[in-house]
């Protein structure tokens, strides 16, 4: 891995065990599934919507699919895979609750990679300037965000509990390194491991 | 780096002769045919392990001159843009084999070859064939050519159907599969386009049953059944871009001739069809279309090693991507190893010959990765 693989990258290659099967949901480029299949001998596949991304995908020799990810879940058997990641991509899809359930249904554990949207910097901005907020992990404008909803990683956990998902392991990002002290204020990022 | 692509020079078709009575091919329908020529043409060298065999399949009018130029001739193969050195099927490393379809008319038997019973054309007395038929005797060939197991079966539109049914029928005989622009079963639309291009060929005096070979050749109905047939391989927009409402004149001629470039373009199309074309092949070819039916789990009964790259065009309406979703639906439920990327183009169904830059970015790596092996870090 190299020194310039981002901090969730690195986290979340860390997290998987050698030769597990993996689904990243809103795989991008594929730079993470080459990642995990690099390092970890994993067996992966990515869903992906964006076209140039796409050709990027098969470049790199990853098997991905063309699709949003809403609509792309429910062929898969129960338990296909041992991980399915949603790393920044559980912000931009519309039924976000139900890619969650079905993720956990094809697979045996979720990551979920997401911006926190109480850091310390959008409560600023929220509070004393009256601004939707601009930070590291959530650089968009309203009028710009690939964003359509906005959570915090208690927000989240409160979720998990309602949902009755098992955290089996939670993991706070800040700009260069990782945060352990009071995540909801100063993590920018948070990936979570969830299982059902 | 990138390597300059180059042409194939010149290439000469050649002919495979096999089922001789009494070992004459079993088809579908429950019919024997035999014997039975193909035509084909290789392009590249088959490697010392015979590993890098690539067979390209056609569509509808197709042949098997895909690559390079016969003799004497200024426009190249059909797929010339895809075969060739460093092109996406690169014959300085694969071995490229392309054949006319049984029931064809460009060289393989046909209603149109001569029936050595009687010594006299096919006609209508020619047996239906199925895709199925197609493939069975493309394998004849491919054993012939002492090829064990094939690198890729590749080809669009029907070429994409051949492509699954050699999955169906030899799954051990393949190492991977690109259809494109296709579907696992003709909607009713398709069957209803078909239908009526072969209702204009039997509208046609001259088609008389299938039996015009020594008289005049249903040229008129064949040429309506290829308008048609153009059509429906292009989109609204594509047609827009290409002809708008442009004349061919400067005003209208109040008379029923071509006014508009469009229906100077379907008539061109139409008429140089009918002079390589055989109006019964074509009734032929498109029922095989019309029976193929793959659907559920009639593709891959069980478990394959097979990998797959699905590709299907924004704007074609004729096989619309939701139908190559299909087929990528069928291989997720069975974890076949696959990548489905539907190409943003605006040329409709046409758009499987001309996207050639968006179709080699895909094509081209995923090639590599199957002949160089499945480990990504490797």
């Amino acid at each position: 891995m190299s020194a310039e693989t981002s901090l969730d990258y690195r986290i979340i290659t860390d997290i998987v065990e050698p030769d597990s099967k993996v689904l990243d949901l809103g795989c991008g480029n594929g730079d993470l599934l080459y990642l995990l299949a690099k390092e970890k001998n994993a067996v992966v596949q990515g869903i992906e919507l964006n076209d140039e991304a796409i050709y990027q995908c098969v470049e790199k020799g990853l098997s991905v699919f063309h699709s949003d990810i809403d609509s792309s879940l429910s062929e898969y058997p129960d338990k296909s895979f041992d991980y399915v990641i949603l790393n920044q991509s559980l912000q931009e899809v519309k039924r976000a609750d139900f890619v969650m359930e079905e993720a956990l249904r094809v697979g045996n554990k979720a990551i979920i990679g997401f911006s926190n949207f109480a850091h310390i910097k959008a409560r600023f901005m929220m509070f004393f300037r009256g601004k939707a907020p601009i930070t590291k992990s959530l650089p968009y404008h309203w009028f710009d965000t690939p964003n359509v909803r906005f959570l915090s990683i208690s927000d989240f956990k409160n979720y998990c509990v309602v949902k009755g998902f098992k955290i089996l392991h939670v993991r706070y990002l800040g700009k260069r390194k990782e945060v352990n002290f009071w995540p909801n204020l100063f993590a920018l990022n948070a990936i979570f491991v969830i299982q059902k | 780096m990138t390597l300059k692509v180059e042409n194939i020079g010149l290439v000469k078709t050649q002919y495979f002769t096999f089922g001789e009575p009494p070992d004459e091919l079993k088809l579908d329908s429950g019919k024997a045919l035999g014997p039975i020529v193909l035509a084909f043409e290789t392009y590249g060298e088959l490697n010392a392990d015979k590993s890098n065999a690539i067979l390209v399949v056609h569509a509808l009018s197709g042949d098997a001159h895909a690559a390079g130029f016969h003799e004497g001739d200024k426009e190249p193969g059909w797929w010339n843009d895809m075969i060739g050195p460093n092109k996406a099927l690169d014959t300085n490393k694969y071995f490229v084999i392309c054949s006319n379809c049984l029931g064809g008319c460009r060289g393989s038997t046909g209603p149109s070859s001569i029936n050595p019973q009687t010594n006299k054309p096919y006609g209508l007395s020619f047996p239906v064939i199925t895709i199925a038929d197609m493939v069975r005797a493309q394998k004849y060939l491919i054993d012939h050519l002492g090829i064990k197991k094939l690198l890729c079966v590749i080809g669009g539109s029907m070429g994409g159907m051949q492509v699954l049914q050699w999955v169906a029928s030899f799954p051990k005989s393949v190492q991977s599969a690109i259809p494109i622009a296709c579907a696992l079963k003709h909607s009713p639309q398709q069957i209803a386009f078909d239908e009526v291009g072969r209702q204009a060929v039997m509208a046609d005096p001259a088609w008389n049953e299938g039996n015009y070979y020594d008289a005049e050749k249903p040229e008129r109905g064949l040429a309506v059944a290829r308008m048609i047939g153009h059509i429906t391989y292009m989109s609204d927009k594509s047609m827009e871009d290409k002809f708008s409402r442009r004349l061919k004149d400067k005003d209208y001629s109040f008379k029923f001739i071509t006014d508009f470039e469009v229906e100077g373009y379907l008539r061109y199309r139409g008429d140089s069809f009918v002079k390589r074309f055989d109006a019964n092949s074509y009734l032929y070819v498109t029922k095989a279309m019309d029976y193929f039916d793959l659907s559920g789990a009639k593709l891959i009964p069980k478990a394959i090693d097979v990998r797959f790259l699905v590709i299907s065009f924004k704007s074609d309406w004729l096989y619309p991507s939701y139908q190559s979703q299909d087929i990528v639906r069928q291989l997720k439920i069975r974890g076949v190893d696959a990548t489905y990327c539907e190409i943003n183009s605006t040329y409709g169904h046409d758009a499987f010959l001309l996207e050639v830059e968006e179709e080699t970015r895909l094509i081209k790596h995923f090639l590599k990765k199957t002949f160089h092996g499945y480990n990504i870090a490797r």
